[in-house]
């Protein structure tokens, strides 16, 4: 009789998920605009892509997001989340103010950054410049567009880390840490040595869904800079959504979201691996 | 109190981790600031400073914001489709975390794994095959159908997080209850659903959060001006060339208030859920 309980969740799953996914994997291998019939090109749509100077850089803007999300917010959370074990007091202050830009929608705080910073008309970037300050809005260069859009990413995001590696942090033996101190080991050592290993699990699940995450963003590349200028920021999520949304080229979008999938699939595998240790207990 | 002791700082070292977490807090509350202040500015006064204090309140930026945004239609819409989430997602992902926490059927280990996969799946992977589909059938513009959407994306991690709940119910409770002759579904209802009531509210209020604040899935599906979300609303209200900056952040405050003050109220309640189901928003 349990069975029956799992049919509602697996339903919705199967027909939003599951049915769709193995169709798009399938149209990756057709031409089709979404209304005529889809005509079978076998592996037409990969070379397209692999001939596609911007698949190339949307691919590269994939990597370098997945370099820079898993170095810098994970310092600056590990970082923050020690600093908040050494204050102790206000520890939760701290922790919900971090927090607070994980509430807010992606598309208000793209928003803000664009218009109340970023703008030379509006934003702050503007009135440094009318002050003779020779500041750029980052978000129409092209060698600077990506990083532009990063750094809003970055700032909403660090602060969700901070509360996870502090909540895991504070799950370390007190003695360990005493111990060190008594010692004499130097704050940098403590990290290195007692606290980061301590909590090597948290950091290591971290940065396996980042990879995730990297290959899946979407919000704040589209509503920035919608993969400009000069495509110099699109990634593969804004790809394949111009593609089948814009172009109607349902079939290379497709290819391009199974190219999405794999780097997903193989840091899935990661972390399936990682969960299933938990699971077992 | 020995701990206590032994693990007070110098004096310097305080001072410098206050320091640092202090010039975080600042930088992440800086863009939240200049949406709030300039959310009452004239438009020509953000123009010359949107680091100034009012000069003026303009208090009409609120109204006009209402009016323009049709936030009287959109945001009913958002709520109701919000709720209509939440108790989709509620109602399915207890039922499918009480059969997986327990056991109770002998493929519960593949259908764990098979829902931890659709978690990181990403959204291109079925978007654009569910997008041509429902135009078929009918569904663009329709709530309900965005409701299922959002179901299939958020219930694995609903379960997730409410597998836990069950888990830490003590096995002689449902044991009791069979003696005393309950059939299953009354020990699901009567027994088991009071007990994670804690969890299920944590989960509406999460569930809550990501459907109000969803933007690629909502500017897909609802394009019409009678069904869409507040959030999308906002973005085109946003996207027009003669942008009133002031009105702007006036229509993001109206969105993000209510968000906020739920989660300053409810703040552990929030943190413990996300950090607990690891999905980015």
């Amino acid at each position: 009789m349990h069975r029956l309980y799992l049919v509602p969740t697996l339903l919705i799953n199967v027909v939003i998920i599951f049915i769709p996914a193995v169709l798009t994997v399938a149209l990756a291998f057709f031409r089709w605009d979404g209304i005529t019939m889809p005509v079978f090109v076998g592996l037409q749509n990969f070379q397209a892509l692999w001939n596609d100077r911007i698949f190339w850089t949307a691919l590269t803007n994939n990597l370098i997001w997945t370099g820079i999300f898993l170095t810098i917010p994970i310092f600056m959370g590990l970082l923050a989340a020690t600093l908040l074990l050494i204050a102790r007091r206000g520890s939760m202050f701290f922790q919900v103010i971090y927090f607070l830009p994980m509430i807010i929608a992606t598309a208000i705080l793209a928003r803000v950054w664009q218009g109340m910073i970023y703008s030379p008309v509006s934003g702050v970037n503007g009135m440094l410049q009318r002050m003779g300050f020779p500041t750029i809005d980052p978000l129409t260069q092209p060698s600077t567009a990506l990083l532009g859009i990063a750094t809003v990413d970055l700032w909403h995001w660090w602060g969700f880390l901070c509360v996870i590696f502090f909540a895991a942090l504070r799950q370390v033996p007190q003695e360990q840490i005493e111990f060190a101190r008594l010692e004499g080991v130097s704050f940098w050592n403590t990290l290195r040595y007692v606290l980061i290993p301590a909590i090597r699990p948290t950091i290591t699940l971290m940065m396996i869904m980042t990879v995730i995450w990297s290959f899946l963003v979407f919000d704040f590349v589209y509503i920035l800079t919608q993969g400009g200028p000069a495509f110099s920021s699109e990634v593969l999520s804004t790809l394949a959504y111009r593609s089948a949304f814009y172009d109607l080229a349902v079939g290379k979008a497709a290819a391009v979201a199974v190219v999405i999938s794999l780097f997903g699939l193989a840091a899935t595998a990661f972390y399936i691996r990682a969960q299933a240790k938990e699971f077992q207990s | 109190m020995k701990r206590e002791v032994t693990l007070i700082e110098s004096r310097t070292t305080l001072l410098l981790t206050y320091g640092v977490l202090g010039i975080a807090l600042v930088i992440t509350l800086f863009p939240i600031a200049l949406l709030v202040l300039n959310s009452m500015k004239p438009a020509t006064q953000i123009v010359q400073n949107p680091l100034a204090w009012p000069e003026t309140f303009r208090w009409d930026n609120f109204t006009r914001a209402w009016e323009d945004a049709r936030f009287s239609t959109t945001m009913l819409n958002s709520a109701i489709l919000t709720a209509t989430t939440i108790v989709l997602v509620c109602s399915t992902a207890s039922l499918t975390a009480y059969v997986l926490a327990r056991r109770k059927i002998e493929s519960w280990k593949i259908v764990t794994f098979y829902l931890l996969g659709t978690t990181t799946a990403p959204i291109q992977l079925f978007l654009f095959p569910l997008y041509f589909g429902f135009a078929k059938l009918g569904l663009i513009n329709n709530p309900f159908a965005v409701a299922l959407i959002y179901t299939a994306i958020f219930s694995p991690f609903a379960v997730m997080l409410l597998r836990t709940y069950f888990l830490a119910i003590p096995r002689e409770l449902e044991e009791a209850a069979q003696i005393d002759g309950a059939n299953h579904w009354q020990i699901f209802t009567r027994v088991m659903l009071p007990i994670v009531s804690p969890g299920i509210l944590t989960v509406a209020l999460i569930i809550g959060l990501y459907s109000w604040n969803e933007f690629l899935i909502a500017t897909t599906f609802l394009q019409g001006a009678d069904n869409m979300t507040a959030i999308v609303s906002f973005f085109l209200l946003s996207g027009q060339y003669s942008s009133d900056w002031g009105e702007i952040m006036a229509a993001a405050l109206i969105i993000v208030l209510p968000v906020v003050i739920l989660f300053v109220l409810l703040q552990r309640r929030f943190i413990e859920g996300m950090a607990g189901g690891s999905v980015k928003g």
